[in-house]
């Protein structure tokens, strides 16, 4: 997260607010009689020592706010911090800096207002930056929400348009004409199919998550359909191991994935190609893996990851902050994708 | 009999088009293929007078496989695009069929074709013009009978050869009945630039840029070939590389 100190005006006003303390010490310390290099060398270590204090807090703060309790750990800090303030100062003024027995004493006296003062300074400090970092935390996460909603509706409305896109509804309702005539039964079939997916894309929830078993129901239909245009090449086969079925996934994570891997086959090689579909569950991460064959030589095209994919993982980033749930991996003339679901319980 | 072949990868969309045909005389199915690759040989066995050809196909596309045709029959596109793409091939090809179509619409096709076979000035055919819109991702080129697909990210320049263009890769170079324009026009500019009259480089192979005698300069390539610049060449160089 970014520091506040990288704010100009937040620098500025933090540096003033240093200097003014340091000033009201070095009055109070003159005004009792002593002389001004005296005072001057006790503000200027307060000084130093409140803004070294004003630095760990604002460092501490940046990399660990607990949700939880944090008024009773920004306290700890803060008492914490006082006490070294009193100790570091006394042994520095005491030992090395001020030689006159009538200051010392001066010191001495003055210990219970100079703790009330830094436990005031650091504890204006602290929340002050307590609430710069709830503040920024807050803003970031409204804005990765606002945008992990953004990006579902637009998966869903990229799934409207590919799936409504002239490849794959032309070339279905072109196979539905062709079996018209030669199999009206599976025309039929097919009519059936192909309005139960689109009915599926259309309503879709968007933000609720749904159980791996209902989402395989809709992807199904998808691969049945293209079997029917492919069926000669394409073949497909689904493997759910254990309780994989009730784990939870965002919709439309799987069908681009899917999508991927039979035009990366398809398309790619000239041969029969297998589809293949493995999904379990270990501990509180739902895996699945999507492979299909390609040829090594004319990968270019394809490689790396498509857009579809692409569209995936930031979606995934967006919705679990984890940039680590989409992996793909080439082992010979196999190319899979792995999509990791973290399961909240 | 006027022979016919038709290429499509999915059989359901290959036979359609087989049915409408039957209803029609005089035309015979010489070859149906499933890939650009059958599609080549059928096409060099048979010599059909006509062919319905699919764009999206494993491998290498149609419009790639007719590039690889010498002599290249009359074409009646059949395909579920329904974009831009059309346009490029409209005036390239007899007719275009957009899936699903049905039977009046493929009979409109058949008579068009009839009447280019009577008179042939009312169409321009000319394949050599035959642009796929957007940008190339490959480029097939024919190597005595194999077909090598090169991904335009290997190419190190292109370098213009009388007719021909040639390809140079790490691999080796190749020819290609294409002119530098045409290839200007259809390599990403982002990433290809014409250096000269004469060179089309990839801005990645570039290591650094030498004069060259007076007013002129030469792009030095990470395999150390050494590509002319020419005097109009080089602030399109500067800008590509954006300096």
């Amino acid at each position: 997260m970014e520091s506040p100190f990288a704010q100009k005006s937040f620098f500025l006003a933090f540096a003033a607010s240093c200097v003014l303390c340091g000033s009201v010490v070095a009055y109070v310390v003159h005004s009792f009689g002593f002389s001004n290099k005296i005072a001057v060398q006790d503000a200027a270590l307060s000084v130093v020592l409140w803004l070294l204090g004003a630095i760990l807090i604002a460092n501490t703060l940046r990399y660990y706010l607990p949700q939880q309790s944090r008024f009773i750990f920004l306290g700890g800090l803060i008492v914490t911090l006082t006490a070294i303030f009193i100790g570091v100062s006394s042994v520095i003024i005491l030992k090395w800096l001020v030689r006159s027995y009538a200051y010392r004493e001066f010191y001495m006296q003055s210990i219970p207002v100079r703790v009330a003062f830094s436990f005031l300074v650091f504890t204006s400090y602290g929340l002050v930056f307590a609430f710069w970092f709830t503040m920024h935390n807050q803003q970031l996460n409204e804005k990765r929400s606002t945008e992990a909603l953004q990006l579902a509706k637009e998966a869903e409305l990229n799934s409207l348009q590919e799936k409504l896109q002239p490849h794959f509804l032309f070339n279905s309702l072109n196979s539905i004409n062709a079996l018209v005539v030669v199999q009206p039964e599976r025309a039929r079939l097919m009519v059936q199919q192909l309005s139960d997916f689109l009915r599926g894309t259309l309503k879709r929830e968007s933000n609720a998550y749904i159980p791996l078993e209902q989402e395989l129901e809709y992807l199904t239909l998808y691969l049945e359909i293209e079997k029917v245009r492919f069926g000669h090449r394409l073949q497909t086969s689904v493997e759910i191991k254990g309780n994989a079925g009730q784990c939870m996934l965002p919709p439309f994570i799987l069908l681009p994935v899917l999508e991927n891997a039979i035009k990366f086959g398809l398309y790619d090689t000239l041969h029969d190609i297998h589809i293949t579909l493995n999904a379990r569950c270990e501990g509180s991460l739902l895996e699945v893996a999507v492979s299909n064959p390609f040829d090594s030589e004319t990968a270019g095209q394809y490689k790396g990851t498509g857009f579809g994919l692409k569209s995936v993982k930031r979606r995934l980033h967006l919705l679990f902050d984890r940039s680590d749930l989409l992996i793909t991996k080439t082992t010979e003339n196999i190319f899979t994708t792995t999509v990791l679901i973290p399961q909240i319980t | 009999m006027i022979k016919v072949i038709i290429i499509d990868d999915e059989p359901l969309a290959r036979s359609i088009v087989e049915e409408f045909l039957l209803e029609q005389k005089n035309f015979t199915i010489v070859a149906q293929c499933g890939d650009g690759f059958d599609g080549l040989k059928a096409v060099h066995v048979h010599k059909p007078d006509l062919i319905f050809l699919d764009i999206q196909m494993p491998k290498i596309n149609g419009f790639e496989m007719l590039e690889l045709l010498e002599h290249k029959p009359d074409v009646i596109f059949t395909t579920a695009f329904d974009d831009y793409a059309i346009k490029a091939f409209e005036s390239s090809a007899i007719d275009y069929l957009l899936k699903p179509f049905n039977k009046e619409r493929f009979r409109k096709a058949i008579e068009k074709w009839e009447k280019w076979q009577v008179n042939q000035q009312v169409f321009q055919q000319d394949f050599s013009e035959l642009q796929q819109p957007v940008q190339r991702e490959r480029v097939v080129v024919k190597q005595g009978s194999n077909i090598k697909i090169i991904p335009v990210g290997d190419i190190l320049y292109l370098e213009s050869a009388d007719d021909f263009v040639k390809i140079h890769t790490a691999q080796g170079s190749f020819l290609k009945n294409k002119t530098m324009g045409y290839f200007e026009q259809t390599l990403d500019p982002a990433h290809f630039v014409r250096t000269h009259r004469s060179y089309i480089v990839q801005l990645a192979q570039i290591t650094r840029i030498d004069p060259y005698e007076k007013d002129s300069f030469v792009a030095v390539l990470k395999n150390g070939t050494k590509i002319p610049v020419s005097r109009s060449g080089y602030p399109r160089l500067r800008a590509s590389l954006g300096l």
